[in-house]
């Protein structure tokens, strides 16, 4: 920050703005608590899972692992016990606390989430193996184009511009991913064509929603919809009659030399894809970028208050013009995941709703990147424990566990982030 | 996307043109302003440009035009002649399944594209009712998908398991998946004004979960699945409760169709004659104000949603009841909870707006499978027509600009078309 020499504005200090807190007592969260700690007992207790003394183990390594953690094998009945009792515990621990009028520390929300989580494993798995490498391997992967997709809507929205085609921006880098990469025999081809790509999409987002004022919203729903039938017809006139054009290389797992030895962690972060690693750089210059830097600080600006922003010589238009377009190559660099990282070939519709539930996880999220990657990855978990569990055979049908995640967004959007706010300017115009 | 400012609320769309003066000339001129830079105008060029793009589109990726771009130096007629029988047939073969078929050799047959397109676009205007009704109050409702889910299940239900009497049986049926639709759509509501939770999360989670819990419940025994099958489907629905056809046998019209009618025109009252609607209206405009004005804004959230749910739900009646009456799968929505939201676009959330749009949308679907049939082109290319269509008319500056047309209204500022807040600013 010592060198500005293109803008003599003086910038606002970096320095955290403490926000003055109201002391209301919301019972919100022990409220959740109970739900969830009643579910426990219902589940884990109630139904008697286990009582013959089944054993729940978790495998904590793969067999080519350098150090081999040993399995740990629970009592499932005496776990589920354990674990409604505490849980119990917690909820009323929360509810003293709301009654005096103290926060609740967040601490207690994650061994909350995390002894639930423990326990409902423990039951599900009665009498089996859960292979806990491969339920998180699986969910960093399926998280990756969810976490692209939540980036790109972050940059968006902290600019201002609401951007609901998430969808449309992966789909599209998907398409030309596939077709480039295919058409080359280059996949790092592709990847830059699916950030071409997606850069195309909400450019048009950013020039409808900034120069022509038309309501974002509607912008971004259209597109949806105008790059499924555009890839769709493509893909049936085009790709579909000849095949050599839609066969691209897949990227192989790369193992990261003694990273990927860490035990637990190592598989799990360490033996991606190229798009993984990615990924993670993504996840951290976005951070960066808008918390960190001069350039993040206007983006902010001009999606709390253009006004402002503009008054001290901020462009605001072209500032949110370039942050939109910027999320458009996160977001199309993760349409890439569904061809060249996962399935090889390009679908119609391939993406399947996935842009929806990144923009779930971007407010979800509370619009900040750590937040949004970390929902992101909630859903990534919970699609992935749902295969898990349809292997080892789940004690609960298969749909219910699918709905799972969304049931669960649903009770933490009324419950934890009920109030989430957006950034104040995002999807207003800024007019002079 | 912040509670405050609520997405997409659609401004009725208002005459597009300055203070209104009484002088006859220039009362003339202004008509002359409004038709060529009017909203009229614009959907008409917008229509144009989007079957311009579509019309390319189709001339790109046909074979024929291909081969002959390939020697087009020495024989040029040849590519455009191969591109005018690759986009004239396309798009005959779409009038020709949406709106009347020259071939058939009575009046009778050739009219039957005609209600072809009233009955796709039946479903089509009663979920675009629901959305754009949402969208009134300043509500994004996504949710098509699982309220007609629910709705087409409840309905299905209803109209198979339980014996009534005819008549009667089609009225519970109908009514049965309203209510569902109302209460898949009312939770939202009730969560937005509870809790404050973003009905875009809510409604898209709850599409999931509808999905799924229907896919459960036609998998299970004595819930939807028809006894004695393995499929994922249910039994088809009694004679009883089925929408008796409008016009005999040999058209697909059903009597959905009138319940769509009857939709609109209770919106449309709804909306401007209710004291409900009043309210709807203002929370719409604007939240904060319909507060300090004495309106209960959370009961507005739920009254809204709940009815927007039963409208959409209405879309997935007509479905189990009209369309489809062999017994439907989990696929019954057909992707039209989605479509509803263009449509209602369109239609610029006015009930008649929507109908129109609705029935517009009906004629290219209708269309878009005679030309897969006919002419091999993928009915695709009818869903990035209609997307062009709503981005057009969204933005009547770029059309303008493309056909140098005048912009009405004597501010200089660029009209804002849909943005309530920042006119108020």
């Amino acid at each position: 920050m010592s060198t500005i020499t293109q803008n003599s504005a003086p910038l606002p200090s970096s320095a955290p703005i403490v926000k003055p807190t109201a002391q209301v007592r919301s019972w919100k969260i022990p409220i959740t608590f109970g739900g969830f700690a009643v579910l426990s007992l219902l589940l884990f207790v109630g139904l008697g899972r286990g009582q013959r003394g089944e054993l729940s183990t978790f495998r904590l390594s793969e067999g080519r692992d350098l150090i081999q953690l040993p399995e740990v094998a629970l009592p499932t009945f005496v776990t589920g016990v354990f674990v409604a009792i505490v849980l119990v515990l917690l909820a009323a621990a929360s509810a003293w606390l709301v009654y005096r009028h103290r926060k609740i520390p967040i601490l207690l929300t994650i061994v909350f989430a995390l002894l639930f989580l423990v326990g409902f494993l423990a039951w599900a798995a009665s009498g089996s193996t859960i292979p806990v490498p491969g339920l998180l391997i699986g969910t960093v992967t399926l998280s990756a184009p969810l976490i692209f997709g939540a980036l790109g809507g972050v940059l968006s929205e902290r600019a201002g511009v609401v951007n609901v085609a998430i969808e449309a921006q992966l789909l599209a880098g998907a398409f030309s991913s596939a077709v480039v990469a295919s058409a080359t025999g280059n996949p790092y081809l592709g990847l830059l064509a699916a950030m071409v790509a997606g850069a195309l999409v909400s450019m048009v987002l950013a020039a409808f929603a900034l120069k022509y004022l038309v309501d974002q919203v509607i912008v971004g729903v259209v597109l949806n919809v105008l790059v499924i039938g555009l890839t769709s017809f493509l893909y049936s006139q085009v790709l579909a009659p000849s095949a050599n054009l839609n066969s691209p290389d897949v990227f192989p797992r790369l193992n990261i030399p003694l990273l990927s030895e860490i035990p637990i962690i190592g598989p799990v972060l360490f033996r991606q894809t190229i798009i993984v690693y990615v990924m993670y750089v993504a996840v951290a210059l976005v951070f960066f970028g808008l918390f960190r830097t001069k350039w993040g600080l206007r983006v902010r600006a001009v999606g709390e208050h253009p006004q402002a922003a503009d008054t001290v010589g901020i462009n605001v238009n072209r500032t949110r013009f370039v942050a939109v377009t910027l999320g458009g190559v996160i977001s199309g660099f993760g349409g890439a995941y569904f061809t060249l990282g996962a399935v090889g070939a390009f679908n119609k519709e391939m993406t399947n709703g996935m842009g929806f539930i990144a923009l779930a996880a971007v407010i979800f999220g509370q619009w900040h990147p750590i937040k949004a990657t970390l929902a992101a990855l909630l859903f990534g978990f919970a699609t992935n424990l749902q295969n898990v569990l349809g292997i080892i055979g789940s004690p609960v049908p298969s749909e219910f566990m699918l709905m799972l995640p969304y049931v669960v967004t649903i009770f933490a959007v009324a419950g934890f982030v009920g109030r989430s706010r957006a950034p104040a300017a995002d999807g207003k115009p800024y007019i002079k | 996307m912040s509670d405050a400012t609520p997405p997409a609320a659609p401004a009725p769309a208002r005459p597009a043109s300055g203070p209104a003066t009484k002088d006859g000339s220039e009362r003339w001129n202004q008509t002359l302003r409004d038709i060529t830079g009017g909203s009229a105008m614009i959907s008409l060029l917008a229509v144009l440009v989007a079957l311009v793009v579509g019309a390319i589109l189709i001339a790109f990726t046909n074979e024929g035009v291909q081969e002959t771009a390939g020697y087009f130096f020495s024989r040029p007629t040849d590519l455009l002649r191969a591109v005018w029988d690759a986009v004239s047939g396309a798009y005959s073969a779409l009038f020709q399944g949406a709106i009347y078929n020259f071939r058939a050799n009575n009046f009778l047959t050739a009219i039957r594209p005609l209600t072809e397109t009233l009955t796709f676009a039946t479903p089509l205007i009663a979920a675009g009712l629901g959305v754009g009704l949402a969208f009134r109050v300043g509500m994004f409702n996504i949710g098509g998908r699982g309220q007609m889910l629910i709705a087409a299940g409840a309905a299905g239900y209803v109209a198979f398991a339980v014996e009534l009497p005819a008549g009667i049986h089609l009225i519970v049926a109908v009514l049965a998946g309203l209510l569902g639709g109302a209460i898949w759509g009312g939770v939202v509501g009730l969560l937005k004004a509870r809790t404050g939770a973003h009905e875009v999360i809510v409604t898209i989670m709850l599409n999931f979960v509808a999905l799924y819990l229907i896919q459960f419940l036609l998998r299970t025994p004595g819930a939807l699945q028809a006894p004695g099958s393995n499929n994922p489907k249910t039994p088809p629905m009694l004679p009883t409760a089925v929408f008796p056809d409008l016009f005999g046998p040999r058209y697909n019209l059903h009597a959905g169709f009138l319940t769509v009618i009857a939709a609109t025109i209770f919106v449309w009252w709804l909306l401007s004659r209710s004291n409900l609607g009043f309210q709807f209206r203002a929370v719409g405009q604007n939240p904060n104000a319909a507060r300090v004005a004495g309106i209960n804004v959370k009961n507005v959230y739920l009254y809204a949603m709940a009815i927007s749910g039963a409208l959409v739900g209405l879309a997935g009646v007509n479905q189990v009841l009209g369309t489809l009456t062999t017994g439907f799968s989990s696929g019954i929505d057909a992707g039209i909870g989605f479509d509803a939201i263009t449509v209602a676009l369109l239609g610029r959330s006015k009930p008649w707006g929507i109908f129109a749009a609705g029935v517009l949308f009906g004629a290219f679907k209708a269309g878009g499978f005679a030309m897969q049939a006919a002419e091999g082109v993928p009915i695709d290319i009818v869903v990035v027509v209609q997307a062009l269509i709503v981005l057009f008319i969204a933005a009547p500056p770029l059309v303008r600009a493309m056909f140098h047309l005048p912009t009405p209204g004597t501010t200089k500022k660029p009209r804002i078309r849909k943005t309530n807040e920042v006119v108020a600013k």
